[in-house]
Protein backbone atom coordinates (compact mmCIF):
# COMPACT_ATOMS: atom_id res chain seq x y z
CA UNK A 1 0.00 0.00 0.00
CA UNK A 2 2.69 2.17 0.73
CA UNK A 3 4.02 1.89 -2.48
CA UNK A 4 1.07 2.91 -4.01
CA UNK A 5 1.17 6.12 -2.08
CA UNK A 6 4.58 7.15 -3.44
CA UNK A 7 4.13 5.69 -7.29
CA UNK A 8 4.38 8.81 -9.92
CA UNK A 9 2.76 8.78 -12.96
CA UNK A 10 4.54 9.39 -16.10
CA UNK A 11 4.05 12.34 -18.00
CA UNK A 12 2.72 9.84 -21.47
CA UNK A 13 -0.21 9.48 -19.66
CA UNK A 14 -1.31 12.95 -19.09
CA UNK A 15 -0.26 13.09 -22.92
CA UNK A 16 -2.22 10.10 -24.17
CA UNK A 17 -4.97 11.73 -21.80
CA UNK A 18 -5.24 14.86 -23.64
CA UNK A 19 -4.84 13.03 -26.93
CA UNK A 20 -7.90 11.32 -26.31
CA UNK A 21 -10.02 14.25 -25.16
CA UNK A 22 -9.08 16.24 -28.81
CA UNK A 23 -10.51 13.19 -30.56
CA UNK A 24 -13.44 12.51 -28.42
CA UNK A 25 -14.10 16.50 -29.28
CA UNK A 26 -13.20 15.63 -32.84
CA UNK A 27 -15.58 13.14 -32.68
CA UNK A 28 -18.30 15.24 -30.71
CA UNK A 29 -17.60 17.42 -33.61
CA UNK A 30 -18.43 15.09 -36.38
CA UNK A 31 -21.47 13.29 -34.90
CA UNK A 32 -23.62 15.54 -32.67
CA UNK A 33 -26.44 17.32 -34.68
CA UNK A 34 -27.16 20.33 -32.47
CA UNK A 35 -25.63 23.37 -32.99
CA UNK A 36 -24.64 24.02 -28.86
CA UNK A 37 -23.12 20.65 -28.65
CA UNK A 38 -20.95 20.98 -31.89
CA UNK A 39 -19.76 24.01 -29.65
CA UNK A 40 -19.14 22.44 -26.64
CA UNK A 41 -17.01 19.96 -28.58
CA UNK A 42 -14.92 22.50 -29.90
CA UNK A 43 -14.54 23.49 -26.11
CA UNK A 44 -12.93 19.95 -25.21
CA UNK A 45 -10.79 20.15 -27.57
CA UNK A 46 -9.39 23.14 -26.52
CA UNK A 47 -9.51 21.49 -23.03
CA UNK A 48 -7.52 19.05 -24.37
CA UNK A 49 -4.91 20.98 -25.96
CA UNK A 50 -4.85 22.88 -22.74
CA UNK A 51 -3.92 19.94 -20.42
CA UNK A 52 -0.66 19.08 -22.82
CA UNK A 53 0.19 23.00 -22.93
CA UNK A 54 0.42 22.06 -18.61
CA UNK A 55 2.08 18.75 -18.73
CA UNK A 56 4.97 20.38 -21.03
CA UNK A 57 5.59 23.19 -18.85
CA UNK A 58 6.03 20.76 -15.83
CA UNK A 59 8.36 18.52 -18.15
CA UNK A 60 10.41 21.35 -18.85
CA UNK A 61 9.96 23.33 -15.81
CA UNK A 62 8.93 26.18 -18.22
CA UNK A 63 6.34 29.08 -16.97
CA UNK A 64 5.28 30.06 -20.07
CA UNK A 65 3.41 26.59 -21.01
CA UNK A 66 1.42 27.79 -18.25
CA UNK A 67 0.89 31.17 -19.95
CA UNK A 68 0.18 29.87 -23.16
CA UNK A 69 -2.86 27.99 -21.42
CA UNK A 70 -3.91 31.48 -19.46
CA UNK A 71 -4.66 33.18 -22.63
CA UNK A 72 -5.86 30.15 -24.30
CA UNK A 73 -8.66 30.03 -21.56
CA UNK A 74 -8.96 33.68 -22.32
CA UNK A 75 -9.42 33.70 -25.72
CA UNK A 76 -11.90 30.59 -25.19
CA UNK A 77 -14.51 32.80 -22.97
CA UNK A 78 -14.35 36.21 -25.80
CA UNK A 79 -14.91 33.12 -28.31
CA UNK A 80 -17.22 31.21 -26.29
CA UNK A 81 -19.82 34.75 -25.39
CA UNK A 82 -19.57 35.84 -29.61
CA UNK A 83 -20.15 32.24 -30.74
CA UNK A 84 -23.32 31.54 -28.35
CA UNK A 85 -24.55 35.07 -29.27
CA UNK A 86 -24.19 34.48 -32.94
CA UNK A 87 -26.08 30.92 -32.13
CA UNK A 88 -29.01 32.89 -30.94
CA UNK A 89 -29.14 34.85 -33.66
CA UNK A 90 -29.68 32.18 -36.01
CA UNK A 91 -31.95 30.42 -33.68
CA UNK A 92 -33.80 33.91 -33.51
CA UNK A 93 -33.72 33.82 -37.84
CA UNK A 94 -34.27 29.99 -38.18
CA UNK A 95 -36.08 28.74 -34.88
CA UNK A 96 -34.10 25.53 -35.04
CA UNK A 97 -30.57 24.53 -33.67
CA UNK A 98 -29.85 20.89 -35.93
CA UNK A 99 -27.12 21.93 -37.95
CA UNK A 100 -28.33 19.88 -40.89
CA UNK A 101 -31.51 22.91 -41.47
CA UNK A 102 -29.17 25.52 -41.42
CA UNK A 103 -27.64 24.65 -44.54
CA UNK A 104 -27.13 28.40 -45.76
CA UNK A 105 -25.28 31.88 -45.47
CA UNK A 106 -28.46 33.87 -46.20
CA UNK A 107 -31.25 34.24 -44.56
CA UNK B 1 -1.27 9.04 -3.87
CA UNK B 2 -0.44 10.50 -7.27
CA UNK B 3 -1.21 7.31 -8.72
CA UNK B 4 -4.88 7.23 -7.29
CA UNK B 5 -5.31 10.87 -7.92
CA UNK B 6 -4.62 10.51 -11.39
CA UNK B 7 -6.74 7.42 -12.42
CA UNK B 8 -9.29 8.58 -10.50
CA UNK B 9 -9.88 12.08 -12.05
CA UNK B 10 -8.57 10.78 -15.61
CA UNK B 11 -11.45 8.43 -15.86
CA UNK B 12 -14.20 10.36 -14.57
CA UNK B 13 -13.10 13.07 -17.57
CA UNK B 14 -13.47 10.55 -19.96
CA UNK B 15 -16.22 9.38 -18.26
CA UNK B 16 -17.57 12.72 -18.92
CA UNK B 17 -16.55 13.38 -22.21
CA UNK B 18 -17.95 10.21 -23.41
CA UNK B 19 -20.85 11.19 -21.58
CA UNK B 20 -21.10 14.13 -23.66
CA UNK B 21 -20.95 13.01 -26.79
CA UNK B 22 -23.98 9.83 -25.75
CA UNK B 23 -26.21 12.32 -24.37
CA UNK B 24 -28.88 13.76 -26.84
CA UNK B 25 -30.21 16.48 -24.82
CA UNK B 26 -27.81 19.51 -24.81
CA UNK B 27 -28.21 19.93 -21.06
CA UNK B 28 -27.10 16.76 -20.33
CA UNK B 29 -23.82 17.80 -22.43
CA UNK B 30 -23.29 20.29 -20.61
CA UNK B 31 -23.73 18.77 -16.84
CA UNK B 32 -20.93 16.32 -18.05
CA UNK B 33 -18.99 19.16 -19.80
CA UNK B 34 -18.65 20.78 -16.44
CA UNK B 35 -17.68 17.29 -14.99
CA UNK B 36 -14.51 17.33 -17.86
CA UNK B 37 -13.51 20.57 -16.65
CA UNK B 38 -13.71 20.50 -12.69
CA UNK B 39 -11.41 16.95 -13.18
CA UNK B 40 -9.28 18.71 -15.65
CA UNK B 41 -8.44 21.41 -12.70
CA UNK B 42 -8.06 18.55 -10.58
CA UNK B 43 -4.99 17.18 -12.94
CA UNK B 44 -3.61 20.61 -13.66
CA UNK B 45 -3.37 20.89 -9.36
CA UNK B 46 -1.58 17.33 -10.23
CA UNK B 47 0.40 18.65 -12.13
CA UNK B 48 1.82 21.74 -10.01
CA UNK B 49 -0.40 24.46 -12.09
CA UNK B 50 -2.26 25.81 -9.22
CA UNK B 51 -3.48 29.43 -10.94
CA UNK B 52 -4.38 27.20 -13.78
CA UNK B 53 -6.76 24.82 -11.67
CA UNK B 54 -8.38 27.83 -10.30
CA UNK B 55 -8.66 29.55 -13.10
CA UNK B 56 -10.06 26.35 -14.84
CA UNK B 57 -12.83 26.45 -12.27
CA UNK B 58 -13.44 29.96 -11.98
CA UNK B 59 -13.41 30.51 -15.69
CA UNK B 60 -14.58 27.69 -17.73
CA UNK B 61 -16.47 25.72 -14.90
CA UNK B 62 -17.71 28.84 -13.80
CA UNK B 63 -18.25 31.82 -16.51
CA UNK B 64 -18.30 30.21 -19.67
CA UNK B 65 -20.51 26.35 -19.00
CA UNK B 66 -22.59 29.15 -17.17
CA UNK B 67 -23.29 30.85 -20.40
CA UNK B 68 -23.24 27.19 -21.77
CA UNK B 69 -26.30 26.29 -19.93
CA UNK B 70 -27.64 29.77 -19.61
CA UNK B 71 -28.39 29.30 -23.53
CA UNK B 72 -29.59 26.30 -23.63
CA UNK B 73 -32.34 27.15 -21.07
CA UNK B 74 -33.28 30.32 -22.82
CA UNK B 75 -33.32 28.84 -26.66
CA UNK B 76 -35.55 25.86 -24.65
CA UNK B 77 -33.12 23.51 -27.15
CA UNK B 78 -34.67 19.80 -27.10
CA UNK B 79 -33.84 16.74 -27.22
CA UNK B 80 -31.65 16.26 -30.93
CA UNK B 81 -32.41 14.55 -34.08
CA UNK B 82 -29.66 11.94 -34.39
CA UNK B 83 -29.03 12.23 -38.07
CA UNK B 84 -26.43 10.23 -40.16
CA UNK B 85 -24.53 12.84 -41.18
CA UNK B 86 -22.54 13.73 -44.35
CA UNK B 87 -21.49 11.36 -45.76
CA UNK B 88 -17.79 13.06 -45.96
CA UNK B 89 -18.19 12.91 -42.27
CA UNK B 90 -18.04 9.06 -41.99
CA UNK B 91 -16.15 8.25 -44.93
CA UNK B 92 -13.06 10.59 -44.07
CA UNK B 93 -13.86 11.71 -40.69
CA UNK B 94 -13.70 8.73 -38.66
CA UNK B 95 -10.81 7.36 -40.40
CA UNK B 96 -9.18 10.39 -39.72
CA UNK B 97 -9.32 10.85 -36.43
CA UNK B 98 -8.90 7.53 -35.85
CA UNK B 99 -5.43 7.77 -37.63
CA UNK B 100 -4.18 10.96 -35.52
CA UNK B 101 -5.25 9.28 -32.57
CA UNK B 102 -2.77 6.14 -33.17
CA UNK B 103 -0.11 8.38 -34.79
CA UNK B 104 0.00 10.94 -31.49
CA UNK B 105 -0.06 7.56 -29.37
CA UNK B 106 2.37 5.63 -31.07
CA UNK B 107 4.88 9.33 -30.73
CA UNK B 108 4.21 9.56 -27.27
CA UNK B 109 4.61 6.46 -26.62
CA UNK B 110 8.14 6.06 -28.20
CA UNK B 111 9.23 9.69 -26.82
CA UNK B 112 12.63 9.38 -24.95
CA UNK B 113 12.93 11.36 -21.92
CA UNK B 114 9.49 12.61 -20.79
CA UNK B 115 9.90 12.88 -17.18
CA UNK B 116 7.44 11.34 -14.30
CA UNK B 117 4.72 13.58 -12.32
CA UNK B 118 5.17 13.19 -8.50
CA UNK B 119 3.52 14.62 -5.81
CA UNK B 120 6.38 16.23 -4.23
CA UNK B 121 7.58 17.83 -7.17
CA UNK B 122 6.43 21.22 -5.80
CA UNK B 123 4.03 23.71 -7.68
CA UNK B 124 4.52 27.05 -9.57
CA UNK B 125 2.94 29.67 -7.70
CA UNK B 126 1.10 32.41 -8.91
CA UNK B 127 3.94 34.78 -8.31
CA UNK B 128 6.04 33.09 -10.38
CA UNK B 129 3.58 32.86 -13.17
CA UNK B 130 2.51 36.94 -12.81
CA UNK B 131 6.12 37.38 -12.35
CA UNK B 132 7.09 36.33 -16.34
CA UNK B 133 3.10 37.55 -17.51
CA UNK B 134 3.51 40.88 -16.16
CA UNK B 135 7.42 41.41 -17.29
CA UNK B 136 8.05 40.11 -20.36
CA UNK B 137 4.61 39.31 -21.59
CA UNK B 138 2.64 42.61 -20.78
CA UNK B 139 2.61 43.59 -24.06
CA UNK B 140 0.57 40.39 -25.50
CA UNK B 141 -1.65 40.54 -21.93
CA UNK B 142 -2.63 44.46 -22.78
CA UNK B 143 -3.70 43.22 -26.24
CA UNK B 144 -5.87 40.19 -25.19
CA UNK B 145 -8.00 42.77 -22.37
CA UNK B 146 -8.94 44.70 -26.09
CA UNK B 147 -9.69 41.37 -27.54
CA UNK B 148 -11.91 40.72 -24.77
CA UNK B 149 -13.48 44.21 -25.08
CA UNK B 150 -14.06 43.74 -28.75
CA UNK B 151 -16.00 40.53 -28.02
CA UNK B 152 -18.16 42.03 -25.52
CA UNK B 153 -19.31 44.78 -28.06
CA UNK B 154 -19.26 42.12 -31.19
CA UNK B 155 -21.99 39.84 -28.65
CA UNK B 156 -23.66 42.86 -27.61
CA UNK B 157 -23.93 44.23 -31.40
CA UNK B 158 -25.00 40.61 -32.63
CA UNK B 159 -27.45 40.19 -30.36
CA UNK B 160 -29.22 43.25 -30.97
CA UNK B 161 -28.32 43.38 -35.02
CA UNK B 162 -31.16 40.49 -35.00
CA UNK B 163 -33.34 41.78 -32.56
CA UNK B 164 -34.14 44.64 -35.18
CA UNK B 165 -33.40 42.65 -38.05
CA UNK B 166 -35.77 39.75 -37.80
CA UNK B 167 -38.06 40.96 -35.21
CA UNK B 168 -41.10 41.00 -37.71
CA UNK B 169 -40.44 37.35 -38.65
CA UNK B 170 -39.76 36.24 -34.86
CA UNK B 171 -42.75 37.99 -34.09
CA UNK B 172 -44.29 36.11 -36.95
CA UNK B 173 -43.33 33.18 -36.21
CA UNK B 174 -44.28 33.49 -32.81
CA UNK B 175 -47.55 34.32 -33.63
CA UNK B 176 -48.21 31.37 -35.74
CA UNK B 177 -47.40 28.82 -33.16
CA UNK B 178 -50.00 30.25 -31.45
Amino acid sequence: MSSLFTQEVPLSWYLLLSAILFSLGVVGFLIKRNLITVFMSIELMLNGVNLSFVTFAHQWHAVKGQIFVFFVMMVAAAEAAVGLAIIIAVFRARATLAVDRIDRMKL
Amino acid sequence: MHLILFLVFAGLCLAGAINLLLQSHPINSALSLIVVMVSLAVLYLLLGAEFLAAAQVIVYGGAIMVLFTFVVMLLNAGREERTLGSRAARAIGFPAVVAILAVIATVILHAQGLGVARLSDGITSTEELSAVLFTKLLLPFEVTSVLILIAILGAVALARHSEGNADSQGSAERTGEK
